[in-house]
């Protein structure tokens, strides 16, 4: 585990109350400060009232993009705030992106993707390794 | 305007030049999909020219005489068969020979030219040819859409199933590592949100299992006289608990018994589903009222309530399949996002319509019509 001087804090951003619950009991007791927002309005709401130190936003919420929009918003607002983007949407499900190519690089705004359903040990090392690059 | 290419195989040149001239300047018209079809004519003196030809691009009709000098338009066909091309195929013969046409039909020829033949005779015999490929592509253009459709369903059904199993494989995980510690007490939370899930998940299979039957079991189908005030009496009683533990009213509005030519399950269906998604989204204590009033020809089910409305936006993507109106007031709504298919599918079969009316807020009002035979009593 990755000792802070302070708590990392984590927005986490998806719809479905569950993974919501499970993720924040992963990442508090691996020493996380940890914001749940349940789609984009609320996670804009909380983004402009205290910047976390990462945010991890599900693709398919509201709409099956809403994901992407909040991400393109985060990085237009708050252009050195780390993005984790996680989705079930893959190639089995039939649409097939991830950041290893360029192209999709520049339409994607995250710095890292995972897909559902994700192993928290993994969750956490793409935080911090994003936070220590952003530090 | 469809353009249909034509190859016309013959070694009169004569005969070439007629077909030309005659098929320059037609149209054809395909009234069942309403396309115009012109065509464009190509000619080959030999067999193993129109071959060549055909390898390099097929026509989509080819129009081929029998006796040839080099190969015989029988033997043509043969080799056509192996190239596993869709062009359809007109013999010209000379002389009307049982044998050959047996023969050539055996082969994949689709139809008959006999030599001498009138202008008006070709155009009659490629007018059917036509019609018949037209309406073929047009077959098969909608058979690979139902399958893209299929497709698009089963993408978004494994998704949705996926969630509620992550949910609870989620919760699972963490209790197996002890997360909260050993007293099982402490995890009653956890256990209770995965019986939601599965819930909801087993609510998901019988919708979709009730949308499965009424798209292919039609034959099942049991219609009788039957009372839809008394189906609706009891689907109000079945919605009872859910309607009360939210203080939500649902009045009845019916005057006597209404009967319709229908099956009582599929009644059902509508009922429970307009009031169930009524109570849904609906305020606490609020309203639900059920209207149903009869004509000679029609029965008309009005469901209103003081629940929570949409936007216009909303409503236009009301009944597509699985699509579940999300906004904070509804992130806590269970529901499988097949209700409203369910519904519009089982009013097809009644050949009648439904209709919503919302406003934000304010509350929504279903309106469905069943045309069927229906008589007040």
């Amino acid at each position: 585990m990755t000792t802070h001087d302070k708590k990392t804090a984590v927005l986490l951003v998806d719809d479905d109350d569950d993974f919501l619950l499970q993720q924040r009991m992963q990442l508090e007791r691996a020493g996380f400060e940890v914001t749940a927002a349940q789609g984009q309005a609320e996670a804009r709401h909380l983004l402009a009232i205290r910047r976390p130190d990462v945010v991890v936003v599900d693709v398919m919420m509201e709409n099956p993009d809403s994901g992407f929009v909040l991400c393109h918003h985060i990085r237009k607002t708050y252009p050195e705030l780390p993005i984790i983007l996680v989705t079930s949407v893959n190639s089995e499900t039939g649409l097939d992106f991830d950041l290893s190519s360029q192209e999709d690089r520049e339409w994607i705004r995250a710095d890292a993707m995972l897909a559902k359903p994700i192993r928290f040990e993994q969750l956490q090392r793409e935080i911090d390794r994003l936070v220590s690059v952003a530090r | 305007m469809e353009t249909l290419r034509v190859l016309v195989t013959d070694d009169e040149i004569g005969m070439r030049l007629g077909v030309v001239r005659t098929l320059r300047d037609l149209v054809v018209t395909v009234e069942d999909v309403n396309v115009d079809v012109n065509f464009v004519v190509d000619q080959a003196e030999s067999g193993e020219e129109a071959l060549e030809k055909i390898r390099q691009q097929p026509p989509d009709i080819l129009l081929l005489d029998h006796k040839m000098p080099g190969i015989s338009g029988l033997e043509v066909l043969d080799q056509l068969a192996a190239m596993s091309t869709e062009v359809l195929t007109i013999m010209i013969t000379a002389y009307a020979s049982i044998e050959t046409a047996v023969t050539a039909t055996k082969r994949g020829a689709y139809d008959f030219l006999a030599k001498p033949f009138t202008p008006d005779e070709l155009r009659s015999t490629i007018r059917k040819t036509a019609a018949h490929l037209i309406l073929a592509r047009q077959a098969r253009k909608l058979t690979e859409e139902k399958r893209q459709v299929r497709f698009e369903f089963i993408r978004v059904l494994g998704h949705e199933l996926k969630s509620p199993l992550a949910a609870v494989t989620g919760y699972l995980d963490l209790m197996q590592e002890r997360h909260l510690g050993e007293d099982i007490s402490a995890y009653v939370d956890m256990i209770r949100r995965s019986l939601l899930r599965i819930d909801g998940m087993r609510k998901l299979i019988d919708d979709l299992l009730d949308l499965t039957q009424i798209e292919s079991g039609r034959k099942n189908r049991q219609l009788g006289l039957v009372n839809i005030v008394a189906i609706a009496k009891s689907v109000i009683e079945s919605l009872h608990l859910e309607a009360e533990s939210r203080s939500i009213t649902v009045r009845l509005d019916a005057s006597g018994p209404i009967l319709l030519m229908a099956d009582i399950r599929e009644i059902e269906m509508i009922f429970s589903n307009l009031l169930s998604n009524a109570i849904k989204y609906n305020c606490d204590g609020g309203q639900v009222e059920l209207t149903i009033t009869a004509s000679d020809t029609r029965a008309t089910i009005k469901v209103a309530d003081t629940g929570i409305g949409m936007s216009a936006d909303d409503i236009s993507r009301l009944f597509g399949e699985f699509v579940r109106i999300k906004s904070p007031a509804t992130t806590n709504i269970p529901g499988s996002g097949l209700g409203l298919s369910i519904v519009k599918k089982l009013v097809q079969l009644y050949n009648g319509d439904i209709r919503v009316e919302s406003e934000p807020d304010r509350g929504t009002t279903f309106a469905v019509c069943l045309d069927a035979k229906t008589t007040t009593s």
